[in-house]
């Protein structure tokens, strides 16, 4: 038997493990982009500000003091004070526990739901496929927001009917996003060949198609999240945001929209401050995402 | 051809039927009676029936969707309880503000983003390149109302170039006193998107190999770029476009709030606020009707496009 | 800037000058911040109406040549230097806009793949006009004019009509026609093909290559030919640079090449080429004698018997197959029409014996092997394995009977998942179908690394730190991990390179005579087939239109098709340049009728033992 090894070029010597492997090829995501890098950490420090809110926060942000309304930033009130005379700070700090948790709980529920349904779509084709990929359409096409706004509306704004509804609107893109590579990866040879073995459906599904996609899937949940975030502010500066007197950062920009002749920061702060997350959130995905095209080619 | 438009036609129906039949369930899930819910807790019981009588909501479910479906079809979408005006008056008085809004939004977004997104692909990885990614991205995060706001800020409160409040007074001037700001705050934003998609679709063909013949041709890099690349990146293009008019109209309903501007967002939030069912159920075909449409303009686009379209 | 005529060089240049002189050309590219020399100082020369091949397995180099010549590489991470002396002018030296005029014009490049070389948006007339347009500076009417004659030379069939269709209306073949045309609008010195006829049907093949040759006379220009296939070396070209790694190892007019290699390299490539007809006096299948590209040193190859049972039961009797697929269209998605991918296809094969199912793109040989496996369900007909009616199993069943028959595909790279480690991927059949413990998979894993000449201690390691041959064995490992009985080879090795090819052939018939199993070995490469199989079915639109032992089908064909399809193969001897005949352009015509057709019953005779031909009118 030839030794197949030596003309056909050499191989390092030691072979890593699984793990070590996979978190090799994780840093080198993130240093494909060094963007990324700035993403991540702009995200972490909000997640960390805003589990550390109570101990952060200055001031109980629901503590009015009339007699303190509307002041500009001061030592004692960094960034001023609304027109109850809330701690803006203090407001804006537990705003964001608001805005993180709607938004990842809602992604990662349709990051769920929408990849099993584009899954077994993308899977099985045919009539199934169709139908539900024309369903999506009919939701994807209709205005996003104003299907939440809707919803909202109609079952009332709680932080448990907003993010239902957000999830409900985030399903059909994360269903899209699943259903591609799906059909894409199930041509390839290695789940014929898997077929060919006796495999069954399921085992090809989610041994070997899923961990296949889930880098798109997880660029897809890092960017999403940023729309969800968004989606909630948006709500919230309706008037369909988790109901006052809770901060959320929505809500706070709709406060300060009534003052805004006189106390612009009112509303520019908690306003620059969603577009830093929303932007952070998009750096981090968007760098991902230049990783992964990139390498998926290489490897295939 | 025609086997493609008809069948682009049978999904709009289809489309249509669904949303309809998806609003009239919406509509009607809401915990509680809705005549109680808007004549409050200490409204009489004949002031409730009456009003539930008005409003068609003592016929049996199946009678109700009917009446719905027939009259949506007809043009008669019931009457608003806030105004008393027949719903799809109201609706078509506010409709052009926004029609106009976004078109004019969406043709800055291209004539910015395309360009944008054309010379990054050329230039990738260059200083340019990042410039125009980093800046996209930065101007898509911008949630709609906040552009707006900042917007507001600068040109109409501390620079008193632009009203604050955005309403059209009959003359061109006035028309471009009260348009500028609104579209520029959207048009940035699909500036942003248009600019992405562009880059990314360019960067896409230009790997191609049609593109290698045609400089093995001897093509000068110009017209290999706008004839031979351009022209494929289109397709992508124009089905992003296609779907972002959806977002579009989203973003509307926020930076019409925001500049005072009439429009179906006005008209939306108002109805939501105060559960006003008629005009919410009108509002929804109207949403549904636009998105159709554009569905439907977008199918055609790629007709002109793309030649392998025609043969279907 | 306007269309300007290049300037004028003499038309009668003295007949020593070559067209192209390359002088120690070397180009490196940069990855990641480190530059890497893709070539590396090669020299050699093209004359006036010459042929020259350049030839070698992947990574040689030889498309980065030519990309080099073209001026075609991208510019911010590459470099090249040496000189390329386009007549006595160095085009490494040119600013691009002047090189912008040799393109297409002196020197015109075709390429590899012909379905995605051409513009899908732009119409065929326009796509050639454009070259005269640009460069001989002609208004449309008198380029559309030209256009069209030029369609007409490369025979494309109602050329008139195709100045204004698009390039998804035409086939592979036509498609290569019409760059052949767009390359040739200008009329160049110098052709440079990469690889043209790669991706093209055998018979298709053999027709493109006449048309090069034959325009070739007509325009007196010369020709660099890329390729990897010594049979088309042999053809067409009158001298041959052989490329490995980046160096040029050797150069020889092809004639002395062929007879008196020099080089180790060129040695072990032509001792894995296999030749149509070197078979011949040599029932059984035969390993390759493989020589070290190093040292040199040949391999001794013992005369084997055959490994056929042909007393027992047949392992796989495959009786009236049908596969087809729907069609749908319309408004309703009614079937319009139908692919008839296999039609009544019969034959048998036994333990320890290969049948080769060979033919031409279309002709149904892959989808046979998937319907026997049941990837792709058949519309009627039996499938007995091991006397077992596949068809009629139960999930259950069909699971158990999976075990002993598998499946190799083509291409090596996607046949593994590249997600999990190579010894998960071999261990998992045995662990999915409860046959071992995790424990005693791991061992079995190293035997079947053993067994297939790879170090046991690779299976912690992921499918992309392989090569293509290697994939290709892990492959072949994972499918006998169930010890199965039946192997069906589809098109295997035909991504391989040629000495990889070899080595890879070499195993699968070392593993038949071990092991006793059966391949039904499904490929285009008739040479191939000649070294592997004890018995040939041709397949043509879904049907066997011939089968037998495999000496009588490649000395004794019968059919016109299996005789057409011999006579389209390359070899790869020199002095075996065949006589030119007349042009012709065929198209391989699909399986595809409407859905209500019927196909008529086919007649099949006996002409010899076991060999039998479907009738043909005469």
């Amino acid at each position: 038997m030839s030794a197949a090894g030596s003309s056909e070029g050499a191989l390092r010597t030691a072979a890593p493990s699984p793990f070590a492997y996979f978190a090799s090829a994780t840093l080198k995501a993130f240093n494909t982009n060094k963007t990324s890098w700035i993403g991540l950490v702009v995200f972490l420090i909000v997640v960390v500000a805003a589990i550390l809110a109570p101990v952060l926060a200055p001031f109980d942000p629901n503590d009015q003091n009339i007699l303190e309304k509307l002041r500009s930033p001061t030592l004692e009130h960094w960034l001023g004070t609304d027109s109850f005379g809330r701690d803006t700070l203090s407001r804006l700090v537990f705003g964001a526990r608001i805005s993180l948790i709607i938004g990842v709980v809602s992604t990662l529920a349709a990051m769920v739901i929408g990849t099993a349904i584009g899954m077994l779509a993308g899977w099985h084709g045919g009539r199934l496929d169709t139908v539900t990929m024309q369903a999506m359409d009919v939701l994807l096409a209709f205005p996003s927001l104003i299907l939440g706004l809707i919803l909202v509306a109609m079952l009332g704004p709680s932080m448990v009917n907003i993010i239902i509804a957000i999830a409900l609107t985030s399903i059909p893109p994360f269903a899209r996003i699943a259903r591609a590579p799906t059909i894409a990866v199930k041509e390839r040879e290695f789940v014929d060949a898997g077929r060919a073995l006796g495999y069954s459906d399921t085992r090809l599904l989610v041994v070997h198609i899923l961990p296949n996609i889930l880098p798109e899937i997880l660029v897809m949940g890092s960017l999403w999240l940023a729309n969800a975030i968004r989606t909630e502010a948006s709500l919230a500066f309706v008037g369909l945001g988790v109901k006052p007197p809770t901060a959320t950062w929505g809500g706070m920009i709709r406060e300060g929209f009534e003052n805004i002749l006189d106390s612009y920061w009112l509303a520019l702060v908690p306003g620059v401050a969603i577009l830093f997350v929303i932007f952070a959130l998009n750096l981090l995905g968007d760098g991902l995402r230049d990783a992964i095209d990139p390498k998926l080619k290489g490897e295939a | 051809m025609t086997t493609f438009l008809i069948r682009r036609l049978a999904f709009a129906w289809v489309t249509l039927f669904a949303v309809l039949t998806l609003v009239f369930v919406l509509v009607r899930i809401v915990p509680g009676d809705p005549a109680q819910l808007i004549l409050g807790d200490q409204a009489s019981r004949e002031a409730i029936d009456a009003l539930r009588q008005r409003l068609g909501l003592d016929l049996p479910l199946s009678k109700q969707y009917t009446v719905f479906l027939l009259g949506a079809l007809r043009g008669d979408w019931g009457v608003s309880m806030i105004s008393g005006q027949p719903v799809i008056r109201e609706v078509l008085r506010v409709l052009p503000w926004t029609i106009e809004l976004t078109l004019v939004s969406l043709v800055i977004g291209i004539l910015l983003g395309v360009p944008a997104g054309v010379y990054a692909a050329i230039h990738r990885n260059r200083f340019v390149d990042y410039a125009v990614r980093i800046s996209s991205l930065l101007g898509l995060s911008f949630p709609p109302f906040v552009s707006a706001i900042i917007l507001l800020l600068v040109f109409a409160i501390a620079l008193p170039w632009f009203p604050v409040i955005s309403a059209r007074s009959g003359s061109v001037m006035a028309w471009y006193q009260s348009i500028t700001l609104p579209a520029i705050s959207l048009g940035l934003i699909s500036a942003a998107y248009v600019t992405r998609v562009t880059r990314s679709a360019m960067l896409e063909v230009l790997s191609e190999d049609y593109v290698r013949t045609a400089r093995a041709k001897g093509v000068p890099w110009n017209v290999v770029i706008w004839r031979h690349a351009l022209r494929n990146a289109l397709i992508p293009i124009i089905t992003v476009v296609g779907l972002y008019l959806g977002i579009l109209i989203g973003n509307s309903v926020l930076t019409e709030i925001v500049f005072s501007r009439p429009g179906l967002g006005k008209l939306l939030i108002g109805a939501l606020n105060q559960r006003d069912y008629p005009m919410l159920q009108g509002m929804m075909v109207i949403y549904t009707l636009i998105v159709v449409l554009v569905n439907l303009l977008t199918d055609l686009a790629y007709g002109f496009v793309d030649p392998r379209v025609k043969l279907k | 800037m306007s269309a300007a005529a290049p300037a004028q060089l003499p038309t009668q240049l003295p007949a020593q000058l070559p067209i192209l002189a390359v002088r120690n050309l070397t180009t490196a590219f940069r990855v990641d911040d480190e530059w890497t020399t893709v070539v590396k100082g090669i020299s050699f020369e093209i004359g006036q109406r010459e042929t020259v091949a350049i030839v070698g397995e992947s990574g040689s180099g030889k498309s980065v040549t030519a990309l080099s010549i073209m001026g075609l590489l991208p510019a911010a991470n590459s470099r090249a230097t040496g000189e390329i002396l386009l007549e006595g002018r160095d085009l490494l030296k040119l600013p691009e806009n002047q090189m912008r005029h040799v393109r297409g014009n002196l020197i015109s490049m075709i390429f590899q793949e012909p379905m995605t070389s051409l513009n899908p948006v732009l119409t065929l007339g326009f796509q050639i006009a454009e070259a005269l347009i640009y460069h001989r500076g002609l208004d449309r009417a008198r380029a559309e004019a030209e256009t069209l004659r030029i369609l007409e030379r490369v025979r494309i069939p109602s050329a008139a009509s195709r100045l204004h269709e698009y390039p998804h209306r035409l086939s592979g073949g036509m498609r290569q026609r019409v760059m052949i045309a767009m390359a040739l609008a200008c009329k160049p010195k110098l052709l440079i093909a990469d690889e043209p006829t790669t991706a093209l049907d055998v018979t298709i093949q053999a027709e493109i290559l006449e048309l090069i040759k034959l325009l070739q006379d007509e325009e007196g220009m010369s020709v660099a030919f890329i390729t990897h296939d010594m049979g088309v070396v042999a053809e067409i070209a009158d001298r041959t640079v052989v490329m490995l790694n980046g160096n040029a190892v050797e150069q020889e007019p092809t004639a002395e090449l062929f007879a008196r290699p020099r080089e180790p390299y060129t040695r072990a490539l032509l001792a894995a080429v296999p030749r149509l007809g070197s078979m011949k006096g040599r029932p059984a299948p035969q390993r390759f004698a493989i020589v070290d590209p190093v040292t040199g040193a040949t391999e001794i190859v013992p005369d084997t018997a055959s490994t056929a049972a042909l007393t027992e039961r047949p392992v796989l009797e495959v009786a009236h197959l049908v596969t087809r697929f729907d069609i749908r269209s319309g408004v309703l998605s009614r079937v319009s029409a139908r692919v008839h991918a296999v039609e009544d296809i019969s034959f048998s094969l036994h333990a320890g014996e290969t049948l080769a199912l060979v033919g031409e793109s279309g002709c149904g040989k892959s989808t046979t092997g998937r319907s026997i496996l049941r990837l792709v369900e058949p519309d009627s007909g039996t499938v007995l394995f091991e006397g077992q009616d596949v068809r009629a199993l139960d999930r259950a069943g069909l699971r158990r009977a999976r075990q002993r028959m598998q499946m190799i595909f083509q291409d090596p790279f996607a046949s593994l998942n590249p997600r999990k480690t190579v010894g998960g991927a071999i261990a998992e059949p045995m662990i999915v179908h409860g046959l071992l413990s995790r424990a005693d998979a791991r061992d079995r894993v190293s035997e079947l690394l053993r067994k297939v000449g790879l170090p046991p201690d690779m299976a912690s390691r992921f499918p992309h730190e392989f090569s293509g041959g290697q994939r290709q064995r892990l492959c072949i490992a994972r499918a006998l991990a169930l010890a199965p009985k039946l192997l069906v080879a589809d098109e295997a090795v035909s991504a391989l390179d040629v000495s990889i090819k070899a080595q890879v052939i070499n195993l699968m018939m070392d593993l038949q005579a071990d092991m006793g199993l059966a391949y039904l070995f499904i490929s285009h490469d008739i040479a191939v087939v000649e070294r592997v199989s004890h018995r040939v079915a041709v397949m043509y639109l879904g049907e066997i239109v011939e089968i037998g032992p495999r000496a009588a089908i490649m000395e004794n064909p019968q059919h016109p098709y299996t005789k057409r399809l011999m006579a389209a193969v390359p070899v790869p001897e020199a002095g075996r340049r065949r006589l030119r005949r007349g042009l012709s352009t065929t198209e391989i015509p699909s399986p595809v009728h409407e859905a209500n057709y019927v196909p008529a019953p086919r007649l099949y005779r006996e002409i010899g033992p076991g060999h039998v031909v479907q009738a043909f009118d005469a």
